[in-house]
């Protein structure tokens, strides 16, 4: 087995290859955001790192987000047109799990909320709890402003992710990890543990438009 | 480095609302599948590159395996990975970047990043053979209205002038919305024109006169026609007088047209060039190529136009330009090739 695993829905790009037994390489991109330039080169490093060539990959797994939509874009259809070339199986899994994932392999128990950035004053959030070696999604993904997220949860749930580093002031911060890993995206992925999804990115707002109103007068 | 003389290429391009998938073999056409997200613009009066982006992500591999099935040819057996890198949306182009990068992982075929207006002259290879040297292209769509100077469609590509405002094509799309015709506006005006008298109402010719010349000799600009046609419209309603939809749309058009063509005769003729290409969407409105033709017959000139499937945006003229690029012996670009929304026509390759 070997699982190519990306993630594209946070500023950072991230990359890992898994052989089911643990991770062979991992490489995250040198800045944030530029997805669309460090992808590729991010998988290709990961593939020479472990001595690996893309003929070897057996299944791709990608990260939907939520998250920001150009960059998101850019995982998902790396992700999709991989596996259409290889005619391997491509995984998608929801970010937020990866995170959360992270967070109980570091010892995180009971209940607790992953927010990331959503722009726009807004984070993407769900809320998860831990049982034995896994996290459950009780629920979300989600998109609202972190005010409201804390009204939503109470004010006990720990937040964890890049959105509660953000929104310190209304989110009761808790440790943890701030972007989704693909480490332990390939690692949720080769156990069978994730929560698979088509490899659709979870938009969560519709696009930007509004049908143009009356004509303005040029005079 | 790759040298082939006819190399099979894989051409991808999603710069605007269309995500097209060609292979041609040097300058054979072998496949040209496109899906277009142009209906679900429609009621935004113009392409919205969210809406566009997320129809490039929902395209691509099933236009990438429709391409493969059409030309019966497989991307293990192709020489090179050609994408349209800019200009173009960011967005937009991002998505057949990333696909076209994954092809050239997948399968270990260099990639190379090519200019979205330069393939749009190098597609009519496919149609008319080698393009003679020098040759001038007039290229016009809903997002260009560009004039270059082609010594050499992989090495050689000068601007000559280009729109300083909207696009010939936005101002169809405007004046059709003003006009109550539909989106988009190109074809519906050109039908409708059909029916009227396009001397009725003398429309401005952008940047044809005075000190606009000096600087903007092979420039063109449609936003002040755009805004006459608007006024003409409103001042009729004003006078109580119902206005003749197509006397107004023969009007624009012809303004359009004349202007369009009136220069790049203009740099054909200072150029000595002896050679035309007109290309993008709207080569393929009738009254545009009935002015070019009359008047580079008078100058001349040999007008080349690519039939409307290879005018609009599509993946075989950016596989086309790929072949172009591969059979002159130029390195790849490299695998963190950026999405270049302003990418200017002297970069063929990026």
């Amino acid at each position: 087995m070997l699982v190519l695993a990306l993630d594209t829905a946070s500023p950072t790009v991230s990359v890992a290859l898994h052989d089911g037994t643990s991770v062979l390489a991992s490489v995250t991109g040198a800045d944030a955001m530029h997805h669309g330039e460090q992808l590729a080169p991010a998988i290709a490093r990961a593939l020479a790192e472990a001595g690996r060539a893309m003929g070897d990959v057996t299944a791709v797994a990608t990260g939907v987000g939520p998250g920001p939509f150009t960059g998101l874009r850019v995982g998902v259809v790396t992700a999709r047109t991989l596996g259409a070339s290889l005619g391997v199986p491509v995984h998608g899994v929801c970010s937020l799990d990866v995170v959360a994932e992270q967070a109980r392999a570091e010892g995180r128990d009971g209940t607790f909320a992953v927010a990331t950035d959503a722009r726009r004053k807004e984070v993407y959030w769900a809320a998860y709890e831990t049982a034995g070696d896994r996290v459950r999604r009780t629920s979300g993904p989600q998109v609202a402003r972190a005010a409201d997220v804390a009204a939503l949860l109470g004010g006990d749930v720990p937040v964890i992710g890049r959105g509660a580093d953000l929104y310190a002031d209304d989110l009761a911060r808790g440790e943890g990890p701030s972007d989704p890993d693909a480490g332990v995206l390939a690692a949720l992925v080769a156990s069978g543990r994730a929560d698979v999804v088509e490899p659709e990115p979870m938009y969560l707002r519709r696009p930007d438009a509004v049908p143009p109103g009356a004509r303005k007068r040029a005079s | 480095m790759l040298r082939v003389s006819s190399p099979l290429v894989l051409g991808i391009e999603s710069s605007c609302d269309e995500t097209g998938v060609g292979i041609v073999r040097g300058t054979e056409l072998l496949a040209n599948a496109v899906a277009s997200s142009v209906d679900e613009h429609v009621r935004f009066g113009g392409v919205v590159p969210e809406v566009a982006s997320r129809a490039h992500l929902e395209a691509m591999v099933p236009m990438i395996e429709k391409a493969q099935a059409d030309a019966g040819v497989s991307v293990a057996d192709v020489d090179a990975i050609a994408v349209t890198c800019g200009p173009g949306l960011t967005g937009a182009l991002l998505v057949g970047i990333a696909a076209a990068k994954a092809l050239a992982l997948a399968y270990d075929k260099p990639l190379y990043g090519v200019n979205h207006l330069v393939a749009h002259v190098c597609v009519d290879q496919l149609v008319h053979g080698p393009l003679p040297r020098p040759t001038a292209a007039l290229l016009v769509s809903g997002g260009h209205t560009s004039l270059l100077l082609v010594d050499d469609v992989a090495t050689d590509v000068q601007m000559l002038g280009e729109t300083i405002d909207d696009a010939a094509g936005e101002a169809f799309d405007k004046v059709a919305r003003l006009l109550g015709l539909p989106y988009p506006g190109g074809p519906h005006v050109d039908r409708v024109a059909r029916d009227g008298d396009g001397t009725t109402i003398a429309f401005p010719r952008g940047l044809t006169g005075g000190r606009d010349l000096d600087r903007h000799r092979f420039d063109f600009s449609f936003s002040g026609l755009k805004s006459a046609v608007a006024r003409h419209v409103e001042h009729e309603e004003r006078m109580g007088r119902e206005i003749s939809v197509p006397d107004v749309a023969a009007s624009f058009q012809d303004a359009v047209c004349d202007v369009l063509s009136a220069k790049t005769m203009k740099a054909c003729v200072a150029n000595g060039v002896e050679h035309l290409v007109v290309g993008g969407g709207v080569a393929a409105n009738g009254r545009l190529r009935q002015f070019v033709e009359e008047r580079a017959a008078r100058h001349g000139i040999e007008v080349r136009v690519p039939p409307p499937v290879l005018c609009t945006d599509n993946g075989a003229m950016v596989a086309a330009l790929g072949a172009a690029v591969v059979s002159a012996g130029l390195p790849p670009s490299s695998l963190d090739l950026a999405a270049d929304s302003s990418l200017p026509v002297t970069r063929v390759v990026a």
